[in-house]
């Protein structure tokens, strides 16, 4: 609590509160917070005495609103979770829906979901490196990488039509084959990309004044991060090596030859060296999957979605011809399939750690009840504890290498 | 793998016997129920033994039942054993006139917002939490929004005929 100062030079008018701490409104819009949250941080001089988090703004009880959808309308409500990776939501999605409902999905849908979703994680970490690059001083990053997000939006955009939010596949699978010019721009970014993030990491990795800047702020230790409910690269960075993708393999993914990069301090530059490995990680994770997707061939290589006509939508030109497409067309597109009754918890490594789907179903057209685990919102909590003592930079610094993204923490 | 669903159930009724019940594995996690005044000692015992150190709270959120009399509110603990990587699912019922339940916090810091947000959206009472008021919605806000009791459209509109279309 502030201290009262018992003698001062400036005579305060009558009935003024007098502190010795600053009290300073970080958010709700503010260029350091990149999203709409808030920090109070009550300063001594430069120092932080406290931080009380607010959370909220955004809120916009995507829950409530998923009791009264059809399973494939609330894909786009996972859109606006992590707006970073927004595909890795969608997919998290479809999954626990394919779950509850027992839909198995064909090899070549797996191995494309793993493109997408490994795609997605290159940009959102991307994004968060950039800006821990930005908020230290350094905009040169920034700018230098965005190329190659907008080369990811471009895959996106190829495969699904959007680039924010993408409401990509469907569940089952796709909801149309990948094109040529899809994979061509993937083979356009296997090809660049690398060189781009060796150019970032030469920018960042030993520069005296980053490290400065990064090492030793917000650390936190393995034990604490675990009890604080850490997950992802920021648990990572603490020395745990739990990852949802290796721990509880989706997707297919035990098919994959990668490494968990770990950091020791949990501090922002270990935060940031574990997030471009894992960059590096999921290349060599696309690139398999690349490989694996050419190998398929006549029919199984234009394999896009799985036999499931309850819940995948038929081909619109058999939807006028037959009668079965069309009773299915219309039960998908009027909510009029029944769910079977059933309790999943499903998860997915998220940009930010695990995404959890907890889906409840009756028995009836809709979810029962539907609760997201947002990592985010799970260690936000922590930000008081790492940045008390710290100088009001650090703060900054550490909102930023934490990637808090206000649509995670609300939903 | 040494630690499977069935040590754990052997386990825990072991230790409290017949206080455990509603055994079911659904997609293979293994769920059960509890007492609600016995939830701190169930997590305490998961949490501290030596076998079953299930240390990490992956989730905490509640469903409203409204037809279950005496038994409206269930909270849900999704716990997870890092080091076998085997997951849990644990739920204590409570009446919803009455919804006083135990916090999680003294065990796992991440309680403490899964717990407000619980609080914000069905109104149960985390007894000794340190901080319990809403999170998400308006301070001034006077119900529970998530409760079964507040359908999500208003139910004056005659121009949906939700008998028709099931919603």
């Amino acid at each position: 609590m502030p201290e009262t100062i018992t003698h001062h030079h400036v005579k305060l008018p009558e009935g003024s509160i007098e502190k010795a701490t600053i009290t300073l409104n970080l958010g709700p819009t503010h260029p350091a917070t990149h999203g709409v949250f808030q920090n109070i941080v009550e300063l001594d001089g430069e120092k932080i005495v406290s931080a009380e988090q607010t959370v909220g703004y955004i809120h916009r009880a995507f829950e409530k609103l998923a009791e009264r959808r059809p399973l494939y309308q609330i894909t786009t409500l996972t859109d606006r979770l992590n707006y970073c990776s927004a595909p890795i939501n969608n997919m998290g999605w479809h999954l626990a829906c394919e779950k509850l409902l027992g839909v198995q999905t064909p090899k070549r849908v797996d191995y494309l979901r793993i493109i997408i979703m490994e795609l997605a994680r290159i940009s959102d970490h991307l994004i968060c490196n950039s800006v821990v690059g930005v908020d230290s001083g350094a905009y040169t990053g920034f700018l230098y990488v965005m190329q190659y997000r907008e080369l990811i939006y471009e895959i996106y955009e190829e495969v699904c039509g959007a680039r924010l939010t993408t409401n990509i596949g469907r569940i089952g699978g796709f909801e149309r084959n990948f094109s040529n010019t899809a994979f061509e721009k993937l083979e356009k970014f296997l090809n660049e990309y690398p060189a781009v993030l060796k150019e970032f990491e030469n920018l960042f990795n030993r520069n005296r004044i980053f490290m400065d800047r990064t090492i030793g702020a917000g650390p936190i230790s393995a034990q604490r991060a675990l009890n604080y409910g850490f997950t992802g690269p920021n648990l990572r960075a603490a020395g745990v090596d739990y990852d949802v993708r290796v721990h509880t393999p989706y997707s297919s993914y035990q098919d994959f030859e990668f490494d968990i990069p770990v950091g020791a301090t949990g501090d922002c530059y270990d935060r940031f060296l574990v997030r471009n490995q894992e960059m590096w990680q999921s290349l060599r994770i696309i690139e398999q999957a690349y490989r694996k997707v050419q190998e398929f061939k006549g029919a199984d290589a234009e394999v896009y979605h799985a036999d499931a006509p309850e819940y995948y939508l038929p081909p619109k030109a058999d939807v006028y011809t037959k009668m079965e497409a069309l009773i299915w067309h219309f039960k998908i597109v009027m909510g009029e399939t029944e769910i079977p009754p059933g309790e999943v918890y499903h998860s997915v490594e998220g940009g930010n750690g695990e995404l959890g789907f907890y889906l409840i179903s009756d028995g009836g057209r809709t979810p029962y009840r539907l609760h997201f685990r947002r990592p985010c919102f799970i260690y936000y909590q922590a930000y008081s504890e790492l940045t008390k003592g710290s100088m009001l930079s650090d703060a900054i610094i550490v909102m930023s290498s934490l990637n808090l993204i206000a649509g995670e923490m609300d939903a | 793998m040494s630690l499977n669903n069935a040590t754990i159930k052997a386990r825990l009724i072991e230790k409290f016997g017949d206080q455990v019940s509603g055994f079911e594995e659904p997609y293979g996690m293994l769920t059960f129920e509890a007492p609600k005044d016995m939830n701190l000692k169930v997590m305490q015992f998961l949490y501290d033994d030596g076998e079953l150190r299930f240390q990490f709270l992956t989730d905490l959120t509640a469903i409203h039942y409204p037809d279950k009399s005496g038994k409206e509110l269930a909270v849900v603990y999704h716990l997870h054993n890092l080091a076998d990587n085997i997951r849990i699912r644990f739920k204590v019922f409570t009446d919803i006139n009455k919804p006083d339940i135990f916090t999680a916090t003294q065990l796992y810091s991440s309680a403490n917002w899964m717990e407000r947000e619980t609080y914000d959206f069905f109104g149960v009472n985390f007894v000794g939490h340190p901080n319990l008021k809403r999170i998400l919605n308006v301070d001034e806000m006077e119900y529970f929004p998530m409760r079964k009791q507040y359908p999500l459209e208003d139910q004056t509109r005659i121009d949906k005929d939700d008998a028709m279309f099931g919603r």
